[in-house]
């Protein structure tokens, strides 16, 4: 159903204002469509060093920092694996940043590269109102720190990217899958896992779990 | 019911007697409320002021020993299944099924690794109820259907 | 709880109690299982709870229940055919889910969205937050056990609905906005109808009012009860009305706003009781404001012609990069991070879910308090397990 809701909607939107069926609803097509305006203006290149707050990270952190990048105004650091919760202490105790709070955690897969797995933290200042996003790289079979110690919440986000993606956390309290059943195997976010799970497992899952169902 | 349930002979004094029991039976479903997604929220909003299903003799139960139908809204997941069957098994005799919103009837528009395809896989359903999810006027057309099968359910006839 | 004489150590008899206690009576916790299936946890929530009489000592909640996998499925959709899946994230309110997903998708491709379309969204996105709060309350009471307010909250919930499906053609899922504006311009006769709605929707917020704002037994379930003080609140992630009701002042339609929301007139909702019955302030008043909000809309909506929809491309594929975009949901902050790898479909799309950030302090929440007050608490925070799970 939605599927097919989105399918035939970005059809419609394809042929947004080609054929006018009759001259009223020419009309209103053209007037829902937008004057085409010139193409948005590229990026403004942006010294990102002489950002207040990667200026002060730096000063202060520079060596955990592998690189800093600036994206439709978004900060990000690459950090480096052992220094990730060294940096979130800092950054949640200094007077400048004040990140108070971590909006999550999310662990993505890019399995072409050296060190497939990026785990990612949004920060948030509810005092200075500002965002940053953190990145630590991560090779197969290599485990991060968990910033459990900074903020609690990160429980939750951390056993999540544990049950979608496999990256593991040490120091973490309670390190188990979050939304999947325990007996669970695989992590579905990995991108060599198909959409539907591997044929028939979710079938067997079934089959294992619900007895009285066999009977049918 | 025990003993004599579809042994005595098809006359017009058991038709009279099955008619009745029907009639009872039809004109207070008790569904259980397995409230699992949008869904759950129509059904809320069917059961609610405007829409009023009292008036078909349908009263929300929140406990499947009491209840007569289980109405499914919702996506069944595969961690839930176990658990809508083990509710399933508690609902005494005579039950019915309704399985209400594409998720729970075929589950395609969620066709991923831990969704069921469909709540027949886990309970046999009586009446699907089409629509993504269905409006309360959809719902309240299922329930009818179901009276309807009711009525034409032999009870104590062969 | 034991008479306090006996529990008395200095007593004779309380060291007999004591020494029974320790000795030849072994006591442990209780565990009682609450949910999945259970008409208060709002849908497919479990909770375990660890009982020493009645006292709540331990809770762990189990979610999952309805993980659908929609961040998986995302990456197997177009960014327009992914819209409709937003929309069964928070069911309850999904004009405020597409929202969050077209502004990421907007900021990724650097669209300029018209100022028509602009107040058309705030517009559907404060109706739909005004009935989910409606919805909220109602099921609220209605766990508490005041069961009139479920239906008068329904009453009005019915006229918003009206106004979605007359916009969007929908009653819930209505994916009325697109990656660029609207689908299309308001109907005739839809302002009329949500000025009507609007002059009556104040009368009505004073007959809740009037029912259970000072009800006894309505401020003795939620007065004190799952209490959590700002710093904690900010600690376990907790956002949106929760955190408000900690005296936390952080809207984000106010701090980074988003849209059209700083050419408009309200107020933040901060009350700081810290308890349910404060999250139960904060939300009335949200309503109200949201309401206001509304009637600036239609003001502005009224004079204003233009397009509803900016000059999108026919197949969206964004430029490679990373963007996080936050939207004040009725439940707290809804995020969408989305990772562009330059194709048609987003190489990862990650959605930060409200609930599920409000889940986590739960177990904090309820500790030492009865188990009838887990349902104040759980519904106090306004689960919706549609984006807890995804």
């Amino acid at each position: 159903m939605a599927e097919e809701k989105g399918k035939k909607m970005s059809e419609e939107e394809a042929k947004e204002g080609e054929k006018p069926k009759a001259p009223a609803a020419k009309e209103a097509s053209e007037k829902r469509v937008a004057a085409p305006k010139e193409p948005p203006p590229e990026e403004p290149q942006v010294d990102v060093d002489s950002l207040p707050l990667v200026k002060r990270v730096k000063s202060a952190k520079g060596g955990l920092i592998e690189d800093v990048k600036y994206f439709r105004g978004e900060i990000t650091f690459l950090v480096k694996k052992d220094g990730i919760v060294d940096l979130c202490h800092f950054l949640k105790d200094d007077t400048e940043t004040q990140f108070n709070f971590l909006t999550e955690v999310i662990g993505t897969h890019y399995p072409e590269r050296e060190k497939p797995f990026e785990v990612v933290y949004h920060l948030y200042s509810t005092t200075k109102k500002h965002r940053v996003r953190l990145k630590v790289q991560l090779a197969e079979d290599e485990e991060v720190e968990s910033v459990f110690p900074v903020w609690r919440s990160a429980t939750w986000y951390e056993r999540e990217v544990y049950d979608m993606v496999g990256v593991r956390f040490t120091n973490h309290p309670d390190l188990r899958r979050i939304l999947l059943p325990d007996d669970w195997e695989g992590h579905p976010l990995r991108k060599d896992y198909p959409l539907q799970g591997p044929p028939g497992y979710r079938e067997a899952w079934l089959k294992a779990h619900c007895a009285s169902t066999n009977k049918l | 019911m025990g003993v004599i349930e579809r042994k005595l002979p098809d006359n017009a004094l058991t038709q009279l007697i099955d008619k009745v029991v029907n009639w009872a039976r039809r004109s207070s479903l008790w569904p259980m409320t397995f409230g699992l997604a949008c869904c759950a929220i129509e059904m809320m909003a069917a059961g609610a002021s405007r829409y009023d299903f009292d008036r078909f003799g349908v009263i929300f139960r929140a406990t499947p020993r009491q209840s007569d139908v289980m109405i499914v809204a919702g996506t069944v997941t595969v961690k839930m299944a176990p658990v809508l069957r083990k509710v399933y098994d508690q609902m005494p005799e005579p039950r019915w099924v309704i399985s209400m919103g594409t998720c729970a009837n075929t589950g395609k528009n969620f066709d991923t690794y831990h969704v069921v395809q469909g709540v027949e896989q886990i309970v046999p359903v009586d009446v699907y109820v089409p629509g993504c999810p269905p409006r309360p006027e959809g719902l309240m057309y299922g329930v009818i259907l179901l009276q309807e099968r009711i009525d034409q359910m032999k009870v104590f006839r062969k | 709880m034991m008479e306090k004489g006996l529990m008395d150590k200095g007593s004779v008899e309380g060291q007999v109690v004591d020494y029974l206690m320790r000795e030849t009576l072994k006591t442990r916790e209780m565990w009682i299982n609450m949910g999945p299936q259970h008409p208060s946890t709002h849908g497919v929530l479990r909770l375990i709870l660890a009982l020493e009489g009645e006292r709540i000592v331990d809770t762990e909640v189990v979610i999952g229940y309805l993980h659908r996998g929609m961040e998986k499925l995302a990456e197997a959709k177009t960014y327009p055919q992914f819209l409709p899946y937003t929309d069964r994230l928070d069911y309850i309110s999904s004009h405020a889910m597409n929202f969050g997903y077209v502004l990421a998708v907007e900021k990724l491709m650097g669209i300029e969205v018209p100022d028509r379309a602009q107040y058309i969204r705030v517009m559907m996105a404060e109706l739909t937050r005004i009935s989910s709060h409606l919805l909220w309350l109602a099921t609220h009471a209605l766990d508490i056990g005041a069961m009139t307010v479920f239906l008068y909250c329904f009453r009005e919930r019915e006229m918003i609905l009206d106004l979605c499906e007359m916009a969007g053609g929908a009653r819930l899922t209505t994916s009325y906005f697109r990656i660029g504006g609207v689908a299309h311009d308001l109907p005739d006769g839809f302002i009329e109808q949500a000025r009507e709605f609007c002059r009556i929707f104040p009368k009505k917020a004073k007959d809740y009012d009037d029912l259970i704002l000072k009800n006894r037994i309505w401020l003795s379930r939620t007065v004190n009860v799952a209490k959590i003080s700002g710093e904690e609140a900010l600690n376990l992630g907790l956002t949106g009305p929760n955190i408000r009701g900690s005296g936390v002042y952080w809207d984000i339609r106010k701090d980074e706003p988003y849209s059209n929301y700083d050419k408009l007139d309200w107020e933040i909702a901060v009350y700081d009781g810290c308890d349910v019955y404060a999250r139960y302030l904060v939300r009335l008043k949200e309503m109200r404001e949201s309401c206001k909000i509304v009637s600036q809309c239609l003001d502005v909506l009224e004079k204003l012609d233009g397009p509803v929809m900016a000059k999108v491309p026919k197949v969206i594929k964004p430029p490679e990069g990373e963007v996080y975009a936050s939207v004040e949901a009725p439940k707290g902050e809804l995020g969408f991070y989305i990772v562009s790898d330059g194709s048609p479909k987003p190489y990862r799309l990650k959605i930060k879910a409200p609930s599920f950030a409000n889940l986590i302090s739960i177990p904090t929440m309820v500790k030492g308090h009865m188990v009838a007050d887990v349902i104040a608490a759980i519904g106090s925070i306004d689960v919706v397990l549609g984006e807890v799970d995804r």
